[in-house]
């Protein structure tokens, strides 16, 4: 049976989605071609913002910034994230119960629910030079020589900010493969036992080739948040300090609401913008030419 | 990219902890490496704790690790009268139900239309949303704020509402779309035959039969919605209409923020987080693999 006229329902959705996401789209990539304070009308300058941004430092020592997040945010916890999934499901689960799995990938996924602004102050708080109780801890237990200024000294800030990433992203990797786990036959892994398979052989033949979708969604969309963090950094450094930690997005507000240089923190969101959509549609590509081949 | 609801509960494992025969200590060391590895996760978690509630003769005494000798609640209660914390809360709280509601009853109109409907041209609506569920916020803010001051939404809750709304809803519609397609057509077709027409169909059938997914969908727009952070940052400038992360992330690197009066400012924006992620613990859980794309 042929529906027709669904067409309505769709009306309030793409009105709002105009006014909300194309309209401030085009704005924004128009404004990247022009300068502009905020006030007043736009001076359009052509690929001006383009050259400047790309023979800017600071542009590019945001995107290097950005390479190390991926490292800590999408990187390590996928493949952290990948063990602990399969320790939890086929060992944990087998040999104390569903309950103590559940209660750990619980436990590990605690970061992910708390808001970005909060876990921010935690870590702040905990790596403060002064009143910290990380550098505190240090010290009572004689390691006064390891106390550092975890966010202040440019030589340490990125990693400290990589490490509060990790700790922040475990636990969603772990949630996915669980899930994905799920999805495997038993009898797999009890022919694998049969035909003498150790535990490692059993996980990289079985496990991980069965949750490759999860993989890959994971690896992508952890990918992507690290391309957009901001809250962390904003709370954690503000970029600092001396911009050690800097990244495209508060590269990009500090343009917008700081120095009112509008029209070049567009051009810095309009880039950031094109990798991430020229990303995500890899990706895309890629799980469709896995599932082909499947 | 199939996107699908996976049943909450897991196969039975085969070997149930009873059966497991061999108590080889192995076991014990993997449950104890897990169980090390949750306290790390959960320890500024409860750093965070036990210094919110110490007073700040005791925590310059004897440190961030002491269990405080007396309960000590005027840092917390200082901290909530100082920021109005009440008024956060419910900014936080009005603002992520109405957007979860209106972003679950738009998502529903868009997939009906999409997933049930199949309107011509439905892929490339698809494509749309699926690429405004990736912009990264920063491309769309300049725009919205200068938008927002032309028609006197600026500093208003009303503007976060209309655009968490959108943006939560390109999500939705991306994953109720893939659900909706595989709709049983007999029922819709058996609604037709009973002379119900479109807009009964979606609400007497449609809907009821869907209500798990949008369940999910419901509590990730809350919860997301309630950590927001940057949008609402830049929009919501004065002290009444802050939400709870905005007035926790500007209030960083005050002066008046001693260690203990930070943790206990950490502590009231955990809670509330926590308190959310156990009532919705189940449905996040089984929800996270449907939202494989955020």
């Amino acid at each position: 049976m042929k529906r027709h006229g669904y067409a309505p329902y769709l009306i309030p959705g793409v009105i709002a989605s105009v006014a909300v996401i194309v309209v401030p789209l085009v704005m924004t990539v128009y404004v990247s071609f022009t300068k502009w304070t905020g006030v007043g009308s736009p001076r359009w300058v052509g690929f001006d913002n383009y050259t400047r941004l790309f023979a800017d430092s600071l542009f590019w020592a945001s995107f290097g910034h950005i390479a190390l997040l991926i490292i800590a945010m999408a990187v390590i916890p996928t493949l952290l994230g990948l063990v602990l999934a399969a320790v939890l499901f086929d060992y944990i689960a087998k040999h104390f119960g569903d309950r103590w799995a559940g209660l750990f990938r619980s436990g590990y996924y605690v970061p992910q629910v708390l808001p970005v602004a909060v876990t921010g102050i935690v870590w702040g708080w905990i790596l403060h030079p002064g009143y910290g109780a990380l550098n505190r801890i240090l010290e009572a237990v004689g390691l006064t020589g390891l106390a550092k200024d975890w966010l202040g000294d440019p030589d340490y800030a990125l990693y400290s900010v990589m490490g509060v990433m990790i700790w922040f992203q475990l636990g969603y990797p772990i949630v996915m493969f669980m899930s994905g786990l799920q999805r495997i036959d038993p009898s797999l892994y009890e022919a694998a036992d049969l035909d003498g398979a150790g535990w490692w052989q059993k996980f990289r033949r079985i496990t991980v080739y069965m949750i490759r979708p999860e993989f890959y969604v994971v690896l992508v969309t952890t990918t992507i948040a690290s391309l957009k963090i901001f809250g962390q950094v904003f709370v954690l450094t503000g970029g600092g300090p001396s911009n050690a930690t800097l990244v495209p997005s508060y590269f990009a507000y500090k343009n917008f609401f700081e120095k009112a240089q509008v029209g070049y923190g567009s051009a810095i969101s309009t880039v950031l913008t094109v990798l991430i959509v020229i990303l995500a549609f890899v990706f895309l590509r890629l799980q469709n030419r896995a599932e082909d081949r499947a | 990219m199939t996107v699908t609801i996976s049943p909450p509960a897991a196969p039975p494992s085969p070997v149930t902890p009873k059966a497991a025969r061999h108590r080889n200590p192995v076991r014990f060391v993997v449950l104890a490496v897990l169980a090390v590895l949750l306290l790390l996760i959960l320890a500024p978690l409860l750093v965070v704790a036990i210094n919110a509630v110490k007073s700040p003769a005791e925590y310059a005494s004897n440190g961030p690790l002491s269990i405080p000798t007396s309960l000590y609640w005027d840092g917390i209660v200082d901290f909530w009268n100082r920021v109005n914390f009440g008024q956060k809360l419910w900014n936080s709280f009005v603002t992520s139900l109405v957007v979860a509601v209106l972003g679950v009853l738009l998502s529903i109109l868009n997939a009906y239309a999409l997933g049930i409907g199949r309107v011509k041209g439905r892929v490339w609506f698809l494509v749309f949303f699926l690429v405004a569920n990736l912009l990264p916020q920063e491309v769309l803010v300049y725009p919205l704020y200068y938008i927002s001051k032309e028609i006197g939404l600026y500093d208003s809750l009303i503007a976060v509402v209309i655009i968490f709304t959108v943006i939560q809803s390109a999500f939705g519609t991306y994953l109720l779309t893939s659900v909706y397609a595989e709709f049983p057509r007999e029922l819709l077709d058996a609604a037709e035959v009973d002379g119900a027409g479109r807009w009964r169909t979606l609400w007497r059938v449609v809907v009821p039969i869907s209500m798990p997914t949008l369940g999910v969908l419901f509590t990730f727009f809350f919860i997301w919605t309630w950590n927001e952070f940057f949008l609402p940052l830049v929009f919501l400038v004065s002290n009444d209409n802050q939400t709870v992360p905005v007035a926790l992330g500007v209030l960083q690197g005050d002066r008046m923020m001693d260690a203990t009066t930070t943790s206990a400012s950490a502590l009231i924006g955990i809670l509330p987080a926590l308190l959310f992620f156990l009532i919705f613990q189940r449905t996040l859980t089984r929800g996270i693999a449907a939202g494989a794309i955020k």
